[in-house]
């Protein structure tokens, strides 16, 4: 027995040799049962090819089983480079087969970076040269996968001399690889661009195939040069299409579809808004689309690409009815394969312009109207929501009336929605819908369109498509709204359940649009708006887990317009406001919109004289902040402190009612409302509030000290305050000092006085108005936050205003210091450390940054410190000068190694004569084939050829959705097992089979996601019923009724491999599961 | 580039064949092949053959216990790319006679040759079964 064991094995395997261990590999990992226990086979695996691969007596057949288990190790997800450089040894080796094997697996293994490739280029250079065609077809193969860039040169004569060598296979392969160069590196090749017009009028019908390829790259690059390669293209696909081609490059009936397809490709680009090169195509995209069988797989994808084609090209009227009308015909399918790439064929056609639509009288329009319905049904709206949709429904009735049999409306409706949803639900086709839908989606249908695509956004979970329809519904929704009402609606929905993905754009657009209205003069209508905002916020501020980027819209329009309309109290919306700050008191954003808003709150209570009660939350939230880490939240709750405490008038001019978009130009400027980013705008803030505190504060007590610093606020931030002119003007008319450039000032050192005495440190760093004698390092204006915090602890609020307001002029002080030549190189070493060579240093970068941003409002306020500015940010200018000089160096250098697109000179076109049907002996033989249509014809009325047989057992056990990972680690259970299509012995094993057969014969109304594949069986249609049964003949005698003539053949071939030891009682019956079965 | 890779996983989700047409890490095609044979086991029969996964569209198809899994781009045409799935399998078919998982893993190589055949640079260049057969007839004569 053991000897018949043996003796099989040889047999089965051939002359090739595979040896026992061999087998046994491949039987234990076709019979591994789950992840862990293959890792474990492969890791053995690898313990034994390391020792025994460096084996220098290893013979050359061994070797090559080596190679090829170093293959299943990396494919199996292990490293193997231990063994890459035997791959590469193989690639020397005379014995074709063993070259083709290494070729093979350095392809695999090396990526065409990678170091060892270097010792190939030379084999491949020889093998080039090789006077056998398989060498150099192999040598080809790899040129195609492992020469970059730079070796291109090394071997790009010899692939070049290979176009025109006496094999097709060889010159077809030559193209690929100067597709391969044209791919890597464009200029390498780009004085051999003809050569790919040469091989598409090559005589063998492959190359002329191979050469597509090239050609449809170098037409989607630049279709205008080969224009005059029109009537060639369309010459051929014509004869293709009649069939002119061999038979063996028939699939299905169909002659050569995969060139179809490719030409299809190209014609499209090379017609697209192109009329007279469109015009030759018509005839031909015509007979291809009358002549194609919608039946097969393959018919309806050269139809499909025919649809592309005729949507692309200049538009023809009657190529777009049938266009449609394919169309229709995939919608309606059954299988899901056909639906979606029907409604991928109407979003092209969707894309011409409505106007054409029209001109050309389109069935796209009713298809518009189609596909409309299947929405609503597919989303189960089998109610009509308007009369608009009413006659949609009834049209879309009309027409599959017209084309199906006549249905009765109401039946019709059901029957539409029964046929998407009664089925699985599926994602791929839910998406291309939505992408349809996204194309045809006007202000007539974006509510209805929006809502469902939010609805689906809120069922999916992966973050990716999320984001990506949250997007579009946001873009769709500020495009089409039909109202602000519903705008903010559908925002508060994407906020609400995807916030966190979305743009923070789209947070300051609401905001926007919620304060600028309708931008008509309708206030009624405007502050309708805001208040239905209001109340729409209120309500959802109860949810959990809102997203930060909402909860920063609520608090602004809290703030903003909670109390506008006096429906509610101040104390309700601040309290509500304290409540979101503890609710998400990790979020820094989200508290410093909640404290700004309370300060507007407070400041709209106190500027219509009411009286400020804050409530005890509020107060403790607002002595939290005080105290907070966060500069940026402490620095809000001193502004809010400060403000409460003015009067009225000055509380009124900081913080008008309303004006988020108006006063504040500079402001607007940065997405219109002034506090709507913590960050940027805080300074503005900032100085707007130390303004109204100075004010009081100048007519009070520190008359001229203050004055000083408030013209310093007006000087320092110039080009934002011009709406400080006035008050400035006024002061000086009252008598106070006007503004000394910072040079001048050292008779202002008096300010220091005023500092609480113990500050020494913080003196230093914060506030030092007096020139420095001699230029010196500049102190980092880094520190100065340090010694705000340390003196705002303790100073009088007033007084803790100024001083942060002079950390502001200290440090623009410095800029203008900077502006000394003499510190300029000192500040060249900061400028390395940085790696900011456009900038100078920080200080002139901020200053630069400061005078380019603010130009628009720059005018009138040009101001002292902007020229002592000056000469900085000449230097920083300078130097971006020089970079920009660099630049254009740069690209023509760049231009002249890489860009020199030598345009392919035109050639006239040649004879583009294909072949007639080759009367070749070579066809002939291919007699295999031709029985098929009779045997096609026999079996119709049997079971459709189940490419699926095995399909049963999943119906049968294992749920689908299950996760086959989780499958495999179960496997180690036997009680999941048996359940899960593993049969263990052959004693439940026939049955099974036996099951499978009968059910697949029994299946007849078995639906197979791919209509039309009966005709898909093709040369092995005669033994292929024989497959399930052949397995286990010897055990279960099966009916024999349908079993073909070669199932003796399979019966030898099956006894033979399971006479090597694996046979289908094992552990793996799938193993024999013959696929085409 | 219209193919980025060609897959063979059984219903296990054990990789049978593994062909990238771009060069990715290990660890990269470990973490796609595992993320991808997820998406596609987990499919219904009714469920259409493409699906969506990152930057690639995934052209499936089932035959017996073994997926064919192709990624292709945007701009490939999915229904002739399922036929090319069974293109190939109809050439292994040929070769090997009612060909089935296990000759895939005894001849992983040939299969192999035959993708080269077939495919180069991602796009499809020979569907001509006797063409794509003949050097590996011829080696087999040879050898």
């Amino acid at each position: 027995m053991e000897q018949l064991k043996t003796l099989g094995r040889e047999l089965a395997m051939g002359s090739h040799g595979q040896s026992k261990e061999f087998l046994d590999l491949i039987k234990s990992i076709g019979e591994a049962r789950s992840k862990a226990e293959e890792d474990r086979i492969v890791l053995r695996e690898i313990e034994t090819l390391k020792r025994r691969i460096n084996d220098a007596d290893t013979p050359k057949r061994k070797m090559k089983e080596y190679i090829i288990r170093l293959l299943y190790v990396e494919m199996l997800g292990h490293d193997a480079s231990f063994g890459y450089i035997h791959a590469v040894k193989m690639t020397h080796d005379d014995a074709l087969l063993l070259k083709r094997t290494g070729y093979l697996a350095v392809t695999l293994f090396l990526s065409d970076d990678h170091d060892l490739i270097i010792l190939i280029v030379n084999t491949i250079q020889k093998d080039l040269a090789s006077d056998n065609y398989l060498v150099v077809c192999a040598a080809l193969n790899a040129v195609c996968r492992l020469i970059n860039e730079e070796t291109i040169p090394a071997v790009l004569p010899r692939v070049v001399d290979l176009l025109n060598h006496s094999k097709d296979a060889v010159r077809k392969k030559a193209v690929m690889a100067l597709h391969r160069f044209y791919q890597k590196s464009p200029s390498s090749v780009s004085h051999l661009l003809t050569n790919f017009r040469k091989r598409l009028c090559d005589n063998d019908p492959g190359v002329m195939g191979a050469s597509l390829c090239p050609l449809f790259n170098l037409v989607s690059d630049d279709a205008n040069s080969y224009k005059d390669l029109v009537v060639s293209f369309v010459n051929i696909l014509k004869q293709v299409a009649e069939h002119r081609l061999p038979k063996t490059y028939d699939y299905h009936q169909m002659p050569a579809p995969f060139i179809q397809v490719k030409m299809l490709k190209i014609l499209a680009l090379l017609g697209s808004g192109d009329k007279q090169a469109s015009g030759h195509m018509y005839t031909v995209l015509g007979d291809i689309i009358r002549k194609s069988d919608s039946m097969t797989n393959i018919g309806n994808a050269v139809l499909y690409e025919c649809i592309c084609c005729v949507a692309s090209i200049y538009p023809n009227s009657n190529l777009l009815d049938s266009a449609a009308d394919v169309i229709a015909k995939f919608l309606k399918s059954d299988s899901h394969n056909l639906k979606y790439m029907g409604i991928d064929a109407l979003g092209r056609l969707i894309k011409l312009s409505p106007h054409i639509a029209e001109q050309h009288q389109l069935a796209v329009i009713d298809c518009l109207e189609i596909i409309q319905c299947l929405l609503y049904f597919m989303f189960s709206y089998a109610i009509c929501k308007s009369n608009q949709m009413m006659i949609s429904v009834t049209e879309f009735l009309l027409f599959s009336s017209g084309l199906d049999k006549k249905l009765p409306e109401a039946d019709g409706g059901g029957w539409a929605a029964k046929d998407w949803n009664s089925r699985d639900p599926d994602d791929s086709l839910k998406r291309k819908t939505f992408e349809l839908l996204y194309k045809m989606t006007k202000s007539s249908n974006v509510e209805v369109i929006v809502d469902r695509m939010i609805d689906y956004m809120i069922s999916i979970s992966d973050d990716h498509y999320k984001t990506y329809i949250a997007s579009r519904c946001v873009e769709l929704a500020e495009q089409f709204a039909p109202s602000n009402h519903w705008f903010i609606q559908t925002m508060n929905k994407v906020f609400e359940h995807a916030g966190d993905l979305v743009n923070i754009k789209v947070a300051h657009n609401l905001m926007r649009l919620i304060a600028e209205g309708f931008g008509e003069d309708d206030d009624a209508a405007d502050s309708q708006l805001r208040s239905s905002a209001v109340e729409s916020y209120l309500r959802i501020i109860g949810e959990p887990k809102l997203p930060s980027v909402f909860l920063q819209v609520i608090c602004w329009v809290l703030g903003e317009y909670g109390t506008a309309d006096g429906k509610y109290s101040a104390s309700y919306i601040s309290g509500k406001l304290c409540d979101i700050a503890e609710a998400y008191s990790n979020d820094e954003d989200v508290k410093a919109y909640a404290i700004s808003a309370l300060m507007k709150i407070y400041a709209f209570e106190v500027a219509a004289k009411r009286n400020v009660d804050i409530l005890p939350e509020c107060q403790s939230l607002i002595e939290e902040l005080l105290a907070s880490h966060s500069t940026d939240l402490q620095q809000r709750a001193y502004e809010l402190q400060a403000l409460i405490g003015l009067g009225a008038q000055a509380v009124e001019s900081i913080m008008p009612r309303d004006a988020s978009c108006e006063d504040i130009e500079s402001a607007s400027s940065n997405g219109g409302c002034y506090d709507n980013d913590s960050d940027k705008d805080g300074d503005t803030n900032l100085v707007v509030i130390v303004l109204a505190a100075t004010m009081e504060v100048v007519s009070k007590v520190l008359a001229t000290m203050v004055k000083v610093v408030v013209v310093t606020i007006a000087i320092v931030v110039d080009k934002n305050l011009s709406f400080l002119n006035d008050y400035v003007q006024q002061s000086l008319e009252r008598g106070a000092q006007s503004y000394i450039p910072e040079d001048e000032r050292i008779g202002t050192g008096n300010m220091n006085n005023f500092r609480s005495h113990d500050h020494n440190e913080s003196l230093q760093h914060g506030l030092r108005f007096e020139a420095y004698e001699v230029p010196k390092a500049p102190v980092q204006p880094k520190a100065t936050p340090v010694s705000f915090a340390s003196s705002a602890d303790t100073v009088p609020v007033p007084e803790a205003l100024s001083s942060r307001e002079t950390r502001h002029i200290s440090s623009l002080g410095l800029t203008s210091e900077a502006g000394s030549s003499e510190l300029k190189l000192r500040l060249d070493g900061v400028q390395k450390k940085w790696g900011r060579p456009t900038y100078s240093s920080p200080t002139s970068s901020a200053s630069d940054s400061y005078s380019t941003s603010q130009k628009p409002t720059n005018g009138a306020t040009q101001v002292d410190s902007a020229t002592a500015v000056n000469s900085k940010v000449r230097d920083s200018y300078d130097s971006r000068k020089m970079q920009v000089e660099i630049n254009p160096e740069k690209q023509k250098l760049a231009a002249s190694l890489f860009g020199a697109s030598t345009k392919p000179e035109k050639r006239s076109s040649t004879s583009h004569k294909v072949p007639k049907s080759n009367a070749d002996g070579s066809q002939g033989s291919k007699a295999a084939v031709v029985p098929n249509e009779l045997a096609v014809e026999k079996t119709i009325h049997q079971p459709p050829p189940d490419l699926l047989d095995m399909g049963e057992l999943a119906v049968t056990t294992a749920p689908p959705s299950v996760d086959p990972f989780q499958q495999l680690e179960g496997l180690l259970d036997p009680s999941i097992n048996s359940g899960i299509a593993h049969n263990v012995g052959g004693t439940t094993n026939a049955p099974d089979i036996m099951g499978l057969y009968s059910e697949s014969t029994g299946s007849g109304g078995y639906s197979i996601p791919v209509s039309g594949d009966n005709v898909n069986f093709l040369s092995e249609l005669s033994n292929a019923a024989v497959k399930a049964t052949s397995g286990e003949t010897t055990m279960t005698p099966l009916p024999q009724s349908i079993k073909g003539p070669n199932a003796k053949d399979s019966l030898d071939k099956d006894a033979l491999v399971r006479q090597m030891g694996v046979n289908p009682s094992s552990q793996n019956p799938n193993l024999f599961s013959d696929l085409l079965g | 580039m219209g193919i980025r890779f060609v897959l063979m996983v059984n219903k296990q989700g054990q990789t049978r064949l593994a062909q990238y047409y771009e060069y990715l890490t290990l660890e990269e095609r470990r973490a796609l092949e595992g993320e991808i044979v997820r998406k596609c086991l987990a499919r219904s029969d009714y469920q259409c053959s493409f699906v969506e996964h990152r930057k690639y569209k995934i052209v499936y198809r089932r035959y017996a216990s073994l997926f064919f899994l192709v990624g292709v781009d945007n701009e490939e045409n999915e229904l002739a790319i399922l036929e090319f799935i069974h293109l190939l399998v109809e050439t292994m078919d040929r070769h090997f006679g009612n060909v089935c998982e296990l000759d895939i893993m005894f001849h992983l190589e040939k299969v192999h040759f035959m993708l080269e055949e077939m495919v180069v640079n991602g796009c499809i260049v020979e569907t001509n079964k006797a063409n794509i057969l003949a050097p590996i007839q011829l080696m087999d004569k040879s050898s």
